[in-house]
């Protein structure tokens, strides 16, 4: 079991991404993307972005390019030492207040807001926040992340 | 777009797939999720999953171009899935959404738009709720 009175409330250490273009464009090739606002850049300027928009569950993909030490579910040293093999995905959510866009140099930090036990603690839910901060230190964007663990 | 979506339209259904094992490589790389359960099926079977099966994060970032086909992505204020089953090698995924309400949210209108991914048998893989700004 997850130790939830050493991880429930501890934030991760704030790592800085910068947004890659060539990246958001991998991105969208690889999610069978067709709108040409997230290939091309005279597209994106044209339907008011300040440069090629992430589309919306980038950030997940942003926070997975700097994988936090402290806290994280799978870091064996910092964190909560899961075995990669015994994850699931279980919720995930997003708030925007802001376009996230190429050349965007963002921090992240992680916390943990809650780890609970379901059936007998044969599944454990590890509930984290992030959020990004823009260079002046606007909140951009927040997701929200549970990660199932199966101890069966 | 979004002055058009009126409560109780049924939003027109966006397909994608089916899913291959390119294209989880391809994800894998270009989400920087390298979770191996999606991209090595010797690691996926010791683990007792049979196979190499979707990330989640997929069949969302399909959802995402669904939402973004009813209203411009500047509009999406928030929204979120639980991942209900998962989707196998192979599937074709179909995303869904209805508009349920238009609510008062933080000094703006925004429409309540019900989300859902299913897969070929029907299985629903997401489920969940959008928040879509009215401007």
């Amino acid at each position: 079991m997850i130790d939830r009175d050493k991880h429930i409330g501890q934030a991760s250490e704030p790592r800085t991404v910068e947004v890659e273009r060539g990246f958001l464009r991998f991105f969208a090739e690889a999610t069978g993307e067709t709108d040409p606002v997230y290939f091309d850049d005279a597209a994106a300027l044209a339907a008011g972005f300040r440069a090629l928009p992430a589309p919306p569950t980038y950030l997940f993909s942003l926070n997975m390019a700097v994988p936090a030490k402290i806290g994280a579910v799978l870091d064996p040293v910092n964190g909560m030492g899961v075995d990669m093999s015994r994850i699931l995905h279980g919720e995930q959510s997003f708030t925007y207040h802001r376009p996230i866009c190429a050349g965007d140099r963002l921090t992240l930090v992680t916390t943990t807001r809650d780890i609970y036990a379901k059936k007998g603690g044969a599944l454990e839910f590890v509930v984290q926040d992030t959020t990004a901060h823009d260079e002046n230190g606007v909140l951009v964007a927040e997701m929200e992340s549970v990660t199932v663990v199966r101890n069966g | 777009m979004a002055e058009t979506l009126a409560v109780g339209t049924i939003l027109p259904e966006l397909v994608r797939g089916p899913i291959d094992r390119t294209t989880l490589a391809l994800f894998a790389g270009a989400s920087h999720d390298h979770v191996r359960l999606h991209i090595d099926s010797d690691y996926a079977r010791d683990a007792g999953m049979g196979d190499v099966f979707a990330h989640g994060m997929l069949s969302m970032a399909y959802l995402a171009q669904a939402l973004r086909s009813w209203a411009p992505q500047d509009r999406i204020r928030r929204w979120n899935v639980r991942f209900t089953a998962i989707t196998p090698l192979y599937a074709t995924v179909r995303c869904t959404g209805e508009v349920l309400e238009e609510i008062e949210m933080d000094g703006e209108r925004a429409l309540r738009i019900a989300i859902a991914a299913f897969i070929d048998d029907g299985t629903r893989t997401l489920a969940g709720e959008a928040l879509v700004a009215v401007v």
